[in-house]
C-alpha cells in the first residue's frame, strides 16, 4: 500500500505539475484532512456517524447499504447496526423526507451527500479538506437566523448539527505579525465545551470525512489495485513492441 | 474450398501462411478487393522512412476515436436520455454496473485524450507543412474532424447532466443568441425549448451518439483516402515519390506493413500506459478532465460560482471573452492597418479594392456609430473564424520550403509564439475574468489571427535553408 | 531491404510473441465490457428474497408476488384441492417430480413443503406465458373433466394445482418451485433457501 502510494504521489506530480502550476488559490485556506481510506475502523465510525446524523435530513440516493462490505461490514452487520427503518440491504441510502417539505422547512433541500467529496474539490483543496474544515468551522453568530455561521461556507443555511459534540465556538481575532505589517487574522475559540474534547472531535470529524470520501467513490481503492496490474502488463507489452520494432527497423538504413 | 493454390498467399516478410487460411483468402479475394486493399494501404503503400515522434497522433487519434465508439456503445446500454434520470443512470454506471466505472473513466479520459493527440497532429502539420500542396485537402478533411469533434464534445458534455454539462449548454447555447435578427429564434430552436431542458438532452444525445460520430467515420475515410492518394509528407517536406528505383518503388519510401505497424503498436503501447494511468489513477485529472462541479447535479435555478468550458475549449473562448466594447476600437484599427499593408505591398489592383471595400465594411460594422454591431456580436463572431481560419493554412503560407526544418528565423519565431499563445489563451480560459487577464487574452487575440493573417508575408520573405534531394534520418 | 542478414526466427517469435500478449490484453480489456452485460446491483437488488405472510391468505386463495421480476404465486390449498392433486396422477407427465423443476424438498406429490401451501412461479414451462387460475372443479372448453389447476391462454398447456403438467399438452415440464423457505408458521421466504448460500 505504501508503495502504491509513492507511485501516486509521483505519477501526480509528473501529469499534474503543469496544470498545478496555473492552478489558483482559493479565498479560505483549508486545513489538511487528516484521513486515511485504508483504515477500515475508522470507515466503519464515519459510517455509523454518518448514519447517525447525516442521513436523516440528507440523502445518498447513489449509496446502497450493502456497498458496505467493501469497509469490512457483513450484510448482517449493517442491518443490526446501520439500517434503522424495515429497508433491505440492497437499498439505496434514501431519506423519508420530501424534498418540497425540506424547502419549507429549511429554505433549501439538504443537498444529497453521496457525492459530496468530490463535488466539494477545488484547487484549494480536496473535498475532504474542504469537509474537514467546514465541519470543525461553525461559530455562534447572533445575527445568523439559525444562530450558526461558518469560516469556510459562509452564511451557511444548516445549523451547527455536531454542537453538543464540539461545544460552542465563537470568532474571535488575532495579530499576525510580519516583515513590517501587523494584521488582524480571524481565529476561533471554543467558548463551551461539548461532549467530546477538541482531539476526539477532530477525530470524529476525520472518520465521517474518511467515510464520505469512500462513498463518493466506493470504487476507487479496487480501481486502484487494477491500474497496477494493468499498467505493469503494458510495460511487459512495451517491452516486446519495442524489441519487435527494433528487430524491422534493422532493415531500413 | 476444393482447391488449395500451389502459390501461397505472402502476407508480408513474415513468412507464408499456411494452406487452409490461404485456401480462404483466396476464394474470399475472388469475390472482394482483399488483397488488393491491404497492398494499397499497408504492404505496399510507401511511407517515408523518416517519420519521427510527431507522427505517432494520427494512428492514436484513429485509436481514441475506436476507444470512444467502443465505450459509448456500452454506455449507451445503460444511460438514460432524461433529464430526470441522466444524472442518476450515469452514478448507476459508475456504482452499480459491473465494470461501469471503467468503461465511463475510459470514455470521460478518452474526450481529453482525443484532444490532447489530435492537438498534437496539427502542431506536426503546422511544423512540417503537411497541409500544402498537393496535401490542402486532406487538411481541409482534418480541419472538418477536428470542428466535428469539438460538436461532439459539447454535445456529450451535456449528458451527465451536471452543473457543468447544464451551465456549459447554456452559455455556448446563448452565444447564438448574439447572431442579428435570427438569434434568439436560432438559439431557441437548437434547446427545443426557452432554457436547456428535458428536449434538449434529447437531441443532444441523438446527435452524440449517432449523427456525429457517423459524420466523424466519413470524414476519417476521406481523409484517410485523400493522404493515401497523394501519398504522406514527412519531417523534411521533401516529396519521396520523385525519387524511385526500377520497379517504381520510392527510393525513401518504406512499406507502412510491417515497418510503420510494428512503430506504431510501439505507439499505441505508450500511449494506452499514460492513458489508463489517467483512467484508474487520476481519472478527474484534478478537475479537467471531470470537472468537480460537475458532480452536482443539473440545477436551473444556481450558477455555479465558477465556470469554464473543458480545457480543449479555453483557447477560443478567451478570444470570446476578449472582445469587449473597447477592444472594437483596437480591432478597426487592426483592420486599417491590414488594409494599408495590402495597399502598400501588392500589386494586383482588383485585390487592392477588395480588401479596402472589405475594410470599410469591417471597419463601418465594428465602430460606425449607428451601424455598428455589439461586441458581443463580434466576439461570437471572432471565435467562430478563429476556428475557421485554420481552413485557409494551404493558401497563406507562401514559404518555398514545406518543413520548418528549412524554413528561416521568422516562420520558426511565428510558430513558437503562436504555440505559447495558444497556450496562454488557454490558460486564460479557465481563469475567473480580472482586467489583467482580459487585457492578455486581447493581446493573446490579435497575435492568434496575426499569425495567420500575416503570415502570406513573413513566410515569403523568410530566408530559407537549402532543402536536401533526399529525406535525412 | 537486405533479406540475408535477417534473422527471420527471431521476427517470428517477437511477432507470435507480441501478438499473444496483445491477444491477452484485449482479452482482458474485454472482460469488463461483457461484464457490463451482467445484472447490475441494482438488478440484484431487485432480485432480492421476498418475504411474504400467509397468514391472512383463506383457504383456496391465491397471492401473486413479485419476485425477480416473475409472478410468484402461493396457493393455500384446501383439503378438497390437496384430494384433485392426488387424483390427477394418471393425467400428469411427472407425477412425482422427477425432473428437476424444484428444489429437492419440494419433489414430491404436492411439490411443496408444507402441503397446504403451494408455492410456483407463475411463468408457463412452454414459451413464458403466465397461466389462468381454473381453480373450480367443473367441465372446461379445455378440459370437460376439469378437476382444477391452471389453464394457459397462449398455447392451451394445463397444469393442475400441484403445478404438475398434463401429458400431451405444448408444455414439457411442470411449473417451477422457487428456492424457499419458512421464517416461521406463516412467514414465508421466496429467493432464498436453507442449503448452500
Amino acid at each position: 500500500m505504501a508503495a502504491m502510494k509513492t507511485l501516486k504521489t509521483t505519477l501526480a506530480a509528473l501529469l499534474l505539475a503543469p496544470l498545478l502550476a496555473f492552478a489558483a488559490g482559493g479565498d479560505v485556506k483549508l486545513d489538511r484532512a487528516p484521513i486515511n481510506p485504508d483504515d477500515q475502523a475508522s470507515l466503519q465510525r464515519g459510517a455509523r456517524h454518518f448514519v447517525n446524523y447525516c442521513l436523516n435530513c440528507h440523502s445518498a440516493n447513489f449509496m446502497r447499504y450493502n456497498r458496505l462490505q467493501d469497509i469490512g461490514l457483513t450484510d448482517q452487520q449493517i442491518l443490526d447496526n446501520l439500517v434503522f427503518t424495515g429497508v433491505k440491504v440492497g437499498d439505496l441510502m434514501k431519506i423519508a423526507m420530501d424534498p418540497k417539505d425540506a424547502k419549507e422547512w429549511f429554505g433549501g433541500a439538504p443537498p444529497d451527500l453521496t457525492l459530496i467529496a468530490r463535488s466539494r474539490s477545488s484547487h484549494a483543496g480536496s473535498g475532504a479538506d474542504w469537509l474537514y474544515s467546514y465541519l470543525r468551522g461553525y461559530y455562534r453568530d447572533a445575527e445568523r437566523p439559525t444562530g450558526w455561521n461558518n469560516t469556510v461556507f459562509a452564511n451557511v443555511g444548516m445549523p451547527h448539527v455536531l454542537w453538543e459534540l464540539q461545544g460552542e465556538q465563537v470568532l474571535g481575532e488575532r495579530k499576525v505579525q510580519g516583515a513590517g505589517y501587523e494584521k488582524a487574522e480571524p481565529v476561533l475559540k471554543l467558548d463551551k465545551p461539548g461532549t467530546l474534547s477538541p482531539v476526539e472531535y477532530d477525530q470524529f470529524v476525520a472518520d465521517l470525512v474518511n467515510f464520505l470520501v469512500f462513498m463518493a467513490e466506493p470504487g476507487r481503492a479496487k480501481r486502484e489495485t487494477i491500474g497496477m496490474f494493468v499498467l505493469l502488463a503494458l510495460g511487459f507489452l512495451f517491452v516486446l513492441a519495442y524489441a519487435l520494432k527494433k528487430e524491422y527497423w534493422k532493415d531500413v538504413h | 474450398m476444393a482447391a488449395t493454390p500451389k502459390e501461397p498467399v505472402q502476407f508480408s516478410g513474415a513468412g507464408p501462411l499456411n494452406a487452409p487460411i490461404s485456401g480462404v483468402l483466396t476464394w474470399v479475394d475472388q469475390r472482394f478487393p482483399l488483397m488488393s486493399l491491404w497492398r494499397d494501404h499497408l504492404s505496399q503503400y510507401y511511407a517515408p522512412k523518416n517519420f519521427n515522434f510527431f507522427y505517432f497522433f494520427g494512428s492514436l487519434a484513429m485509436l481514441v476515436l475506436v476507444l470512444q465508439i467502443v465505450t459509448g456503445i456500452f454506455l449507451v446500454m445503460h444511460y438514460k436520455p432524461s433529464a430526470a434520470d441522466a444524472f442518476a443512470s450515469v452514478e448507476y454506471i459508475m456504482r452499480d454496473v459491473p465494470g461501469g466505472w471503467f468503461i465511463r473513466y475510459m470514455h470521460s479520459t478518452g474526450a481529453s485524450a482525443f484532444f490532447v493527440v489530435v492537438y498534437l497532429h496539427m502542431f506536426r502539420g503546422l511544423l512540417y507543412g503537411s497541409y500544402r500542396q498537393p496535401r490542402e485537402l486532406i487538411w481541409i478533411f482534418g480541419m472538418m474532424i477536428y470542428l466535428c469533434l469539438m460538436a461532439e464534445a459539447f454535445f456529450g458534455y451535456l449528458l451527465p447532466w451536471g452543473q457543468m454539462s447544464f451551465w456549459g449548454a447554456q452559455v455556448i447555447v446563448n452565444l447564438f443568441d448574439a447572431l442579428p435578427v435570427i438569434g434568439p429564434d436560432l438559439s431557441t430552436w437548437i434547446r427545443g425549448d426557452f432554457v436547456i431542458s428535458d428536449a434538449t438532452l434529447n437531441r443532444f444525445f441523438a446527435f452524440h451518439v449517432i449523427a456525429l460520430p457517423l459524420v466523424l467515420l466519413g470524414l476519417v475515410a476521406a481523409h484517410i483516402m485523400a493522404l493515401h492518394e497523394v501519398g504522406s509528407n514527412n519531417p523534411d517536406g521533401v516529396e519521396i515519390k520523385e525519387k524511385k528505383d526500377a520497379q517504381g518503388r520510392p527510393l525513401d519510401g518504406i512499406p507502412f506493413h510491417p515497418y510503420y505497424t510494428v512503430k506504431d503498436i510501439v505507439g499505441v503501447v505508450v500511449f494506452l500506459f499514460l492513458f489508463f494511468m489517467v483512467v484508474f489513477f487520476m481519472p478527474e485529472m484534478g478537475g479537467y478532465f471531470l470537472e468537480f462541479n460537475n458532480f452536482i447535479p443539473a440545477d436551473p435555478l444556481k450558477t455555479p460560482a465558477h465556470i469554464a468550458p473543458v480545457w480543449y475549449f479555453t483557447p477560443y473562448y478567451s478570444i470570446l471573452r476578449a472582445i469587449t466594447e473597447d477592444f472594437m476600437l483596437v480591432l478597426a484599427i487592426g483592420v486599417a492597418a491590414y488594409v494599408v499593408l495590402i495597399w502598400l505591398t501588392v500589386r494586383d489592383s482588383r485585390i487592392k479594392l477588395a480588401a479596402a471595400g472589405i475594410g470599410l465594411a469591417l471597419i463601418v460594422l465594428m465602430k460606425g456609430g449607428p451601424l455598428a454591431i455589439e461586441a458581443k456580436v463580434w466576439g461570437v463572431v471572432m471565435m467562430g473564424v478563429s476556428t475557421l481560419i485554420f481552413f485557409l493554412m494551404p493558401w497563406l503560407d507562401r514559404s518555398p520550403v514545406k518543413s520548418i526544418r528549412y524554413k528561416g528565423p521568422l516562420c520558426r519565431a511565428a510558430l513558437t509564439i503562436f504555440v505559447i499563445n495558444f497556450i496562454v489563451l488557454g490558460y486564460y480560459g479557465v481563469q475567473t475574468v480580472t482586467p489583467l487577464g482580459t487585457a492578455i487574452s486581447q493581446i493573446g487575440t490579435l497575435i492568434y489571427f496575426a499569425f495567420f493573417l500575416l503570415m502570406p508575408w513573413y513566410s515569403a520573405m523568410d530566408k530559407t535553408l537549402p532543402v536536401p534531394e533526399r529525406v535525412t534520418m | 531491404m537486405s533479406e540475408q542478414d535477417t534473422d527471420q526466427r527471431k521476427r517470428q517469435f517477437l511477432v507470435a510473441a507480441t501478438t499473444v500478449a496483445g491477444g491477452v490484453a484485449a482479452g482482458a480489456v474485454a472482460v469488463p465490457f461483457a461484464a457490463s452485460m451482467m445484472p447490475s446491483e441494482r438488478a440484484k437488488a431487485a432480485g432480492a428474497p421476498v418475504e411474504v405472510d400467509v397468514s391472512t391468505l383463506a383457504p383456496g386463495e391465491r397471492v401473486t408476488v413479485e419476485w425477480r421480476g416473475k409472478p410468484v404465486w402461493i396457493v393455500r390449498r384446501t383439503k378438497e384441492m390437496l384430494d384433485t392433486v392426488k387424483a390427477n396422477d394418471s393425467n400428469v407427465a411427472d407425477p412425482q417430480s422427477k425432473k428437476p423443476m424444484q428444489p429437492a424438498y419440494a419433489a414430491n406429490e404436492n411439490r411443496a413443503i408444507k402441503d397446504e401451501f403451494l408455492v410456483v412461479v407463475g411463468i408457463c414451462t412452454h414459451l413464458g406465458c403466465s397461466p389462468v387460475g381454473k381453480f373450480a372443479k367443473q367441465a372446461e372448453a379445455f378440459d370437460p373433466n376439469w378437476q382444477g389447476g391452471f389453464y394457459c391462454p397462449c398455447h392451451g398447456s394445463l397444469f393442475d394445482l400441484a403445478g404438475r403438467v398434463y401429458k400431451n399438452r405444448p408444455a414439457p415440464d411442470n411449473l417451477v418451485v422457487p428456492p424457499h423457505k419458512y421464517l416461521s408458521d406463516t412467514r414465508i421466504l421466496i429467493g432464498e433457501d436453507t442449503k448452500g448460500a
